[in-house]
């Protein structure tokens, strides 16, 4: 069994208690685990695809999962329904109506916000029911400047990969445009170069333009606990830490609506079984016997993300009716929007990820998003649709 | 008069001189300022918690070890990695890779620069032409072949044939022990060193390998430090073909476990410190080494 989780013992922690218990639990199969740093993983599972060298069980990032089935690396995963159903949908790693991972939690991305903040510039607190429009959002941004903050968000541009796809492509489709059209998976046109497309990138631009937000910040939140921005667009992994700055003060916000209603990323890390695998009925029961609450509700305490499973909230910390996380939970239950589940995300995203950087510079962005879409529908057609 | 005029020339020219050489130990100072000051902030921030880094990196306190300063890092990064196993796989690895590598290239470069034989210039040209060859693009093809290559393993004591390389220190030493850089290197400096000696040897009775053993090796030390290093480097900092022949952690070298560090929020504290523990022994090996690197760059013209 491979895990993405080597440097995160509190993770491996519960992975040890649980392949433990499960080895004692029966005799016919015993899980090893191997674990490996996530920044370098992927290209370990494509190396050991290549050789034929892969494990019978092992996890990966939800929006990869299409791809990967699709590839043949992991196949169908034939859990009973008893347990897919119960997870949230986004923890649940789909290709062509199949069921291929699940995971044990989801993240969730949220607007941090402190009260007395907002109070003072008077500000309104949006909620799930009324976020804040976008031009509220724009007066906001443009109040806390002058009102001293020198970039009022920190909209986390200075990190890479992956997170621009997790963090910016929601903003997209709640002003009404998409990676990809969802209803063929065959072309990004008009999904991504549409009017509403250009509308949200205009307004990326802008943001940086009029100084709201900057992309030379650090990766993390400390700007947002040292109080040097106002408003942080984060996840819940980093909500501890800034419970423990702010206190009290700390508001955990939805982000805004771009026109189409708030969204929110989901998928997180799910688990799989191999193609060549040779011992699936054993990969399957180990499966069975991890996706128990109380173990759940464990990864949940342990790494400060989202239950999948509603018994395991109420069992988690954090994470229950009235407990401080509980705005995350609302949050990923109302706006959350898996990625496209096909096999072309890899390019969808790194192409996504490239186009919205040079926008952020100052490209410009009807020809910019034209390019990104040509390169994907290139990609695409060039492996026959991969599957559609 | 006379006397006069050359003494004020004597003067000058003293003075010019003093001046040069002023402005020549400034723009020194400037230099090693600048390369030092990477190294010093890598230093001095492994000594501070995560959000003092952060913080100091917007003022010279960056570089200075003020604020909460502790080893608390340093215990955090072996609570973390598990560093001096790391750090044992890297100087086997790269020991045996330097010192195997060392032979290996050194003979060939002999062979082809200075025995006679046909097609020698052919085979120089295609070794060179490897190096065109960038690593990354024949790496995956690498590990399917490594994957089926034979090998001995021993059940209960007894050795049995089996096939693949994957999770071995073999695998992470063999295939980079012959350097195309290296024999190109070599062969260069070999053929600075005057023919006339073999020849004498030669009548003296002396076989090619006593003549590259007793005579080209002796002569050839800064040629020997210069590879000693340009190849310690790249295997010491191996990442990605480690990452992707060995699944053991217990066989992993020092430059995978740099990714531990980076979780969805990067442990920068940890990862300066780190750094710092992995640098040493490359600060160690170049500082042994500068005197001879320093000589063979002047030596044979190439630069690292």
């Amino acid at each position: 069994m491979w895990t993405h989780s080597a440097g995160n013992p509190a993770e491996l922690e519960v992975y040890s208690k649980i392949i433990d218990d499960f080895n004692a639990s029966q005799d016919t199969y015993t899980v090893v685990e191997e674990s490996f740093p996530q920044g370098a993983y992927n290209d370990a599972i494509v190396a050991a695809a290549a050789a034929g060298d892969l494990p019978c069980l092992l996890d990966m990032d939800g929006p990869i999962v299409p791809n990967w089935a699709w590839a043949e690396y992991i196949q169908p995963l034939d859990l009973p329904t008893s347990i897919t159903d119960n997870l949230l949908p986004t923890a649940v790693g789909t290709y062509q109506d199949k069921i291929y991972a699940a995971g044990y939690w989801d993240a969730a991305l949220s607007i941090f916000a402190r009260k007395s903040v907002l109070d003072a510039n008077g500000i309104r607190i949006p909620t799930i029911e009324e976020p804040w429009t976008v031009d509220e959002f724009d007066d906001a941004l443009a109040t806390l400047k002058a009102a001293g903050y020198e970039t009022p968000l920190d909209i986390g541009a200075e990190d890479k990969g992956e997170w621009w796809s997790y963090a910016y492509s929601p903003m997209l489709q709640s002003a009404g445009g998409d990676l990809i059209d969802r209803d063929t998976m065959l072309t990004a046109d008009g999904a991504l170069n549409g009017p509403e497309a250009v509308t949200f990138f205009t307004w990326f631009q802008d943001a940086f333009a009029n100084g709201w937000a900057s992309n030379s910040g650090t990766i993390g939140n400390q700007e947002f606990n040292d109080d040097v921005v106002a408003l942080s667009y984060t996840g819940v992994w980093n909500a501890m830490d800034s419970l423990e700055a702010a206190g009290d003060d700390l508001l955990i916000l939805p982000p805004p609506d771009f026109g189409d209603g708030p969204k929110i990323g989901g998928g997180s890390w799910q688990w799989g079984i191999s193609s060549t695998c040779d011992a699936a009925e054993g990969a399957r029961e180990y499966l069975e016997f991890s996706f128990q609450d109380k173990y759940i509700a464990e990864f949940s305490d342990k790494q400060v993300v989202i239950p999948a499973t509603a018994a395991a909230e109420e069992l988690s910390a954090n994470f229950g009716e009235g407990d401080p996380l509980r705005p995350f939970v609302e949050l990923s239950q109302e706006f959350a929007l898996a990625r496209p589940a096909t096999p072309a995300y890899p390019v969808i995203s790194s192409t996504f990820e490239k186009a919205a950087k040079d926008i952020m510079s100052g490209a410009d962005v009807q020809s910019t998003l034209d390019g990104a879409v040509q390169e994907i529908d290139t990609n695409i057609s060039s492996n026959d649709g991969y599957g559609f | 008069m006379t006397t006069v005029t050359v003494s004020r020339l004597d003067r000058t020219e003293h003075q010019q001189r003093r001046r040069r050489r002023i402005f020549s130990y400034v723009a020194l100072a400037f230099f090693a300022v600048v390369f030092l000051f990477p190294l010093v902030f890598m230093f001095v921030s492994s000594l501070k918690p995560d959000a003092q880094i952060l913080t100091d990196a917007r003022s010279l306190d960056a570089f200075l070890p003020v604020g909460d300063i502790s080893l608390d890092n340093y215990r955090d990064v072996f609570d973390r990695v598990p560093v001096a196993r790391f750090m044992l796989n890297s100087v086997l690895i790269t020991t045996l890779i330097v010192l195997l590598g060392l032979v290996v290239n050194s003979m060939c470069g002999f062979a082809l620069s200075r025995l006679e034989w046909k097609g020698r210039g052919a085979v120089l040209a295609v070794v060179i032409a490897t190096l065109i060859v960038p690593f990354e693009t024949i790496a995956i093809p690498m590990v399917y072949w490594v994957s089926k290559l034979p090998t001995l393993v021993f059940e209960g004591g007894v050795p049995k044939y089996d096939f693949g390389w994957l999770n071995t220190y073999q695998v992470q030493i063999i295939p980079f022990i012959a350097n195309a850089f290296s024999i190109f290197l070599f062969t260069q400096y070999f053929s600075t060193i005057p023919k006339s000696l073999d020849e004498a040897a030669r009548i003296d009775g002396a076989g090619w390998f006593t003549i590259y053993r007793k005579i080209v090796v002796p002569l050839a030390g800064p040629a020997f430090a210069t590879v000693a290093i340009l190849t310690f480097l790249p295997a010491w900092n191996s990442y990605l073909w480690p990452l992707m022949v060995v699944q053991e952690e217990s066989l992993r070298p020092v430059m995978v476990g740099m990714q531990y560090f980076f979780q969805l929020n990067p442990a920068w504290g940890e990862v300066m410190a780190y750094t710092t523990l992995i640098t040493l022994p490359v600060l160690i090996v170049f500082l042994s080494f500068q005197r001879a690197f320093v000589s063979s760059v002047a030596a044979s013209g190439v630069k690292g």
